[in-house]
Parts: C-alpha cells; sequence; structure tokens
C-alpha cells in the first residue's frame, strides 16, 4: 500500500563559500490521506527547510543531494519546473509563519485569490472570485464579499492568516504544510487559528504537516509527532505516546519544559545549553553535550533511528 | 484617494510660495527694477519718483503681497531689459525646447533602464548583466559635456548621421506663437536624438542600478516566496508581483529626478546650442538680467514642484498603502 506523501532518507545541503553544509540529514516520514504529522524542534533544527523541500522550495543556495519524496505514487522530487508547479499551491498547499509579510502588500485580496486558481484551473474569473468567496466564508472571514476588495493592510494579522488558510484552500489540495501558523499571532487568537485549521482538515480530507516548535500546540492536533535535532528526526512516533510516554531525552526535555506537564510545585526543566550550528555539530549523537545520559558510546557512534516501545522509533544508545 | 490628492496639492502650493518669496527677497536685494524699466539714462530725482509710483518704498510684505498677485493673476513675472519683454513671455518661449529634451530624455530612461535593470535582476551572473553594470559605472563617472562632445563627434563629425546643432525645423503648435515643437517633423526629431542621448547618459546609469537592486531585494521577501508556492508561472511572479513592488520606489526616484533634470539642462543646451530655458539662464547671467533670472528660477521651481505632484500623486494610485495613511 503506498502511501500520500513519503519522504525517504531525504539529504538537503547548502552551498557555501566555505563548503557545503547539511541541513538535513537522512531525514524519512510518511503521511497518510487525512493523518496529521507534526515536525517539531528547537529554531534552526530543519523543520522549515524540510516542509520546503516538499515542494522543491529550499531558498537558495539549497538542494536536495541525496533521497527522495513520493506523492501519490510518483517520484516528485524528478520533476521538473513546470511539473512542480502543478503540485505547489493546487495539490499540497503551504501556509507561512508570518501572515504580515506573506501576501503582496499591492494586491487585494481578491486578486491574489483569482491568481492562484487561474494559474491551476481553466475557469473564468468570476466562476474563480465564486470560488473565492465561497473558501473566505469557510475560514470564517466576516463580511468575505468586502474583504475581497481589500487589501492585506487594511487586516489584522488573525485575518490575513483566515485569508492565507482560503488561498491554501481553493484548489482542495490533499496535502497542506503549515511552517509555524500561529507563531507571530496572538496567544487568544493562535487557539482559534489552530481549532480551524483541524477542522477543516477533517472536513475537507486533507493531510496536515504541521511545523511548530511548541509541542503543546501539535498535542492537541496531530495524530503523529516527529521530533527534529540538528538536521535529523531524533523520535517519531503515535502523538500520545510521544508526549506521556518519550524515550529521546531531548524529546523528554521539551516536555518537561511546557507549562502544566508536571505536577504543580515542581520546577520546570529547561535543557541546558543550545543546539549545535551546522558548521560544529559534535561527533557521535548531535545530542550528546546536553544530555544528563551521556556515556563513551554517545560521543563515538551516530544513533540510528529504531524501534523502542509503544511504536515510538527513537535515535538513543542509551534507551 | 481625494484627501490625498488634495493634501498634495496644498503642499505644493506651500513650497511655490515659500520658493516665491525667497526668490522675491532676492530680487529685492539685488534687482533694480527702476533700471530693468527704463534703463541708465534718468537723473536721480526722476528714479525716486519712478521707485515711488512702484511702489517700491512700501514695507516688504506689502511688495510681496503685490508680486504674489500680480504673478498669480496676470501671470506678471517681471520685464527683462534684455530681451525688453515681459519675463514669463520670455521663459514660455524657451520652454517648450527644454520640455521637450527632458521628456525625450526621461523617455530614453525608462525605455532602456526598465528592461535592462529588471534582466540584471532575474539574471545577475550573465554576460550582458556583468557587462551592464561595469558599463554603467563608467556611465557615472563620465562628465555630460564629454559624453556630449565625444557623441557630437562620433554621430556629426565622423559618420554625420546626426546634426548636433540646434532644434531643426519646428512647428508653431495651436497658433500660440510661442509654443515650437521639434516632435512633429523628421528634422526636429533627429536633432533632438543627440541631445537627449548625452543627458540620459547622466541619470540612466543609476536608474539601471536602482531598479536592479530595488527588484533583487524584492525577489528576496516572503511574498515573493509565498507566489512560488502558489504555483503561478515565472513569467507572473517576476513582471506581476515582483515588478509592480520593484516600480514604486523607482517612481519616487523618478519623478525627483526628472524634475532635478530642468535645471540640468545647463550644460547640454550649451553644448547643442539648444535655445531653452538653459540656454536663457546662461545669457541672462551673462548680461546680468536678475529680473529675468528670478524668474526663472521661479519658474523651474514650479515645474519641479508640479512633476513632483503629479508624480506623487501617481504614486498613491499605484500604491494602495499611501491612500491610508497619506504618507509614505
Ligand atoms: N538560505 C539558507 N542559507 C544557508 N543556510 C540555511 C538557509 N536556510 C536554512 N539554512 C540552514 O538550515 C538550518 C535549518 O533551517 P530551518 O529549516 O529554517 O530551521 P527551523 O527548524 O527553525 O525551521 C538552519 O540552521 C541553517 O543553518
Ligand atoms: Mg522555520
Amino acid at each position: 500500500m503506498s502511501h500520500l506523501l513519503e519522504v525517504k532518507n531525504l539529504e538537503v545541503k547548502f552551498a557555501l563559500r566555505f563548503g557545503d553544509i547539511t541541513a538535513i540529514n537522512d531525514v524519512s516520514f510518511t503521511l497518510d490521506k487525512r493523518e496529521r504529522l507534526g515536525l517539531v524542534g528547537e529554531s534552526g533544527a530543519g523543520k522549515s527547510v524540510t516542509g520546503f523541500s516538499i515542494i522543491n522550495l529550499i531558498s537558495k543556495p539549497g538542494f536536495i543531494s541525496k533521497g527522495s519524496i513520493w506523492f501519490e505514487g510518483n517520484e516528485i522530487s524528478k520533476y521538473n519546473d513546470a511539473q512542480m508547479r502543478e503540485i505547489r499551491g493546487n495539490r499540497i498547499a503551504m501556509i507561512f509563519q508570518d501572515p504580515m509579510m506573506t501576501l503582496n502588500p499591492v494586491f487585494t485580496i481578491g486578486f491574489q485569490m483569482v491568481e492562484t486558481l487561474l494559474a491551476h484551473r481553466n475557469i473564468s474569473r468570476a466562476e474563480a472570485r465564486a470560488i473565492a468567496l465561497e473558501k473566505l466564508k469557510k475560514v470564517h472571514i466576516p463580511s468575505p464579499e468586502q474583504r475581497l476588495d481589500q487589501y492585506p493592510h487594511e487586516l489584522s494579522g488573525g485575518m490575513r492568516q483566515r485569508v492565507i488558510i482560503a488561498i491554501s484552500l481553493l484548489s482542495d489540495p490533499a496535502i497542506i504544510i503549515a511552517d509555524e501558523p500561529t507563531t507571530a499571532l496572538d496567544v487568544t487568537i493562535q487557539a482559534e487559528i489552530m481549532d480551524l485549521l483541524q477542522e477543516l482538515c477533517e472536513t475537507d480530507n486533507m493531510g496536515l504537516i504541521l511545523i511548530t516548535h511548541d509541542l503543546g500546540v501539535v498535542s492537541q492536533v496531530t495524530q503523529k509527532i516527529a521530533v527534529m535535532y540538528a538536521g535529523k528526526i531524533i523520535e517519531f512516533g503515535p502523538t500520545d505516546q510521544v508526549v506521556h510516554n518519550p524515550v529521546h531525552p531531548y524529546t523528554i526535555g521539551l516536555i518537561g519544559s511546557i507549562p502544566g506537564s508536571i505536577p504543580p510545585g515542581q520546577d520546570l526543566k529547561q535543557i541546558p545549553g543550545m543546539m549545535p550550528t551546522l558548521t560544529d555539530i559534535p561527533p557521535g549523537c548531535a545530542f550528546n553535550p546536553r544530555c544528563e545520559l551521556k556515556q563513551d558510546i554517545c560521543t563515538r557512534e551516530t544513533p540510528v533511528l529504531m524501534e523502542k516501545q509503544n511504536g515510538i522509533m527513537a535515535a538513543c544508545h542509551m534507551k | 484617494m481625494f484627501a490625498f490628492i488634495a493634501r498634495r496639492i496644498i503642499q505644493a502650493i506651500l513650497v511655490m510660495l515659500v520658493i516665491s518669496l525667497v526668490g522675491f527677497s532676492i530680487k529685492d536685494q539685488i534687482g533694480d527694477p527702476v533700471r530693468d524699466l527704463v534703463g541708465e539714462r534718468v537723473t536721480p530725482a526722476e528714479r525716486a519718483e519712478i521707485a515711488e509710483k512702484m511702489g517700491l518704498n512700501d514695507p516688504f510684505f506689502t511688495q510681496y503681497y503685490r508680486f504674489v498677485k500680480n504673478a498669480v493673476t496676470k501671470g506678471d513675472l517681471g520685464r527683462s531689459f534684455l530681451y525688453n519683454k515681459p519675463n514669463l513671455e520670455v521663459i514660455l518661449h524657451h520652454a517648450p525646447a527644454t520640455i521637450e529634451l527632458v521628456f525625450g530624455t526621461a523617455l530614453i530612461i525608462i525605455v532602456i533602464s526598465l528592461p535592462l535593470g529588471v534582466y540584471c535582476a532575474l539574471r545577475p551572473r550573465t554576460f550582458l548583466s556583468r557587462f551592464t553594470m561595469s558599463f554603467s559605472t563608467l556611465g557615472v563617472s563620465m562628465p555630460v559635456y564629454l559624453t556630449a562632445i565625444l557623441l557630437i563627434f562620433l554621430f556629426a563629425i565622423h559618420w554625420q548621421v546626426l546634426p548636433s546643432y540646434g532644434r531643426g525645423d519646428t512647428i508653431d503648435l495651436f497658433g500660440l506663437g510661442w509654443w515650437s515643437t521639434g516632435l512633429l517633423t523628421i528634422d526636429g526629431l533627429r536633432h533632438l536624438i543627440l541631445p537627449c542621448v548625452s543627458l540620459s547618459t547622466l541619470m540612466l546609469p543609476l536608474f539601471i542600478r536602482l531598479i536592479r537592486s530595488e527588484m533583487m531585494e524584492v525577489l528576496e521577501t516572503e511574498y515573493i516566496k509565498y507566489a512560488w508556492a502558489k504555483g503561478l508561472s515565472p513569467a507572473r511572479v517576476w513582471m506581476v508581483h515582483a515588478f509592480k513592488n520593484t516600480l514604486l520606489p523607482v517612481i519616487t526616484v523618478f519623478g525627483v529626478q526628472i524634475g532635478i533634470m530642468f535645471a540640468f539642462t545647463l550644460l547640454t543646451e550649451l553644448v547643442f546650442q539648444w535655445p531653452g530655458m538653459g540656454f536663457m539662464f546662461l545669457e541672462a547671467v551673462h548680461r546680468a538680467d536678475i529680473s529675468l533670472l528670478i524668474a526663472y528660477l521661479v519658474v523651474v521651481a514650479c515645474l519641479f514642484v508640479v512633476v513632483n505632484t503629479v508624480v506623487d500623486i501617481l504614486y498613491g494610485f499605484i500604491n494602495p498603502t499611501v491612500r491610508i495613511t497619506g504618507t509614505k
């Protein structure tokens, strides 16, 4: 049985002046129809690069150096630019982090919605506008008709992110990749947007890859979690297992630092130290300088992702 | 939008008032309206009488008010003793030549800098881009008169394909008597080529570089990345999304530069014996016709302000954020 999306041994490098650096290292995961996957990790772990590699939009000077990406049975990592354009914004839609920066400031909302539809379908402008209106209603935007003729700066951040969600719904995609969709928003609006995304994925049968540094958000929305650290997936499994019985010391540390995850009265645990930059990843396990369980082997051998307990895979010598 | 336009026009009027005040103070200090009127051959007693009659002994602001009132209601900017005609008439007579020179130059700048600038931004590593960038450095550092002399030498003397002197055949437009245009005759157009090309070399490199760097900056933005993520074609991402955002800052600079160019035609007009306002200005300086110089200052300032206001209003139409805040 083939998966809706399959990322196999993905490796992404950036060609810098002093040589190539590896930003994504042997990352593999799958996503099935209607499934929601969370990609979690600290800033710089490689979450966004993973997301952008799926639609082949890694910023320069990045490139896929190994591995393959399969979508609906086709190897899309081999697609040329014209073939890829039929996937982007059509079968796989993306939501960016900062809604203030995502929409083009000099075009109306309607313009930016209609052009997306016209890029993928042979329909008239009026038909496209009707679909745009329908999608705006779907994301619960007040007075949607009026919004079509407004410019982005006339809308609040939360409204703009709703517009962007509406744009991603235009072509009824199979997958939405949401890269920190609520990070730039007020706390009160974050929950609304997350609820909306989850609700839409359920009603419209869409798969979701939710990228975030916030474990709390993923645990409420997704069925699977992949935890990334320094360009690798170090723990992967069903959401409730990863959240309640995490295996990797890094994941345990992440969960320990969420308020409300431990009994009141106990101190929140913060993982000491910082994630290494890609140019000085330590030998062995990349997490070893920060790890409480560190042994000799951790500085010598790189652990591989292995089946541990309750369906969790983890890359750790000590568990 | 209406409020925005109204505000810009009020600003323009205020700027004009300040400039005319400066112009008037200069005239008040160093001009001699009595000489302008009757020349040198009168006795001191007669001079004093004429001065009194002309209101030259009135308070400064009374005189300034009269100056502005005459300028606005009668188009009276004083009289040139050099031409023995009203200043405005003299300037209007020379203005079309300069205006055609400036707009011909603007056209050349737009037609060349837009495609080249955009190309250099999209394909910065190609030979043509590198060549354009190095060549434009050369253009920036080359003085106009040198370019002009080089052009005259090559096209007028060596190959003898283009005229280098004057405006050629002109046609009196609308039967006004003062608006002569060279745009409607082949000969007039041929005469425009060398002066316009040489004047454009001054700002063409600036605009190619400006458009290139603005476009490159825009191409790095999130909204362009998002346009790609929506599956739009390169033509659409570049020529619709990136282009419009590139154009906004360029338009503002363009407006200012075209305005400034009215004052920068001096050398070009001199080298090409172009009978425009710059040429007239040099003559007025030479003959110390202060009254005409002041009138020239006011008219050029007026042209500058009008061009800027028109460009700003145009900008307001293109950039939706201006209309809300009213500032930029
Ligand atoms: N344009 C780029 N040029 C060079 N390196 C980059 C670029 N974009 C990302 N990287 C590298 O990839 C790593 C992962 O980035 P990213 O996927 O954006 O992290 P995050 O998990 O915060 O989304 C960064 O730490 C950086 O070293
Ligand atoms: Mg990111």
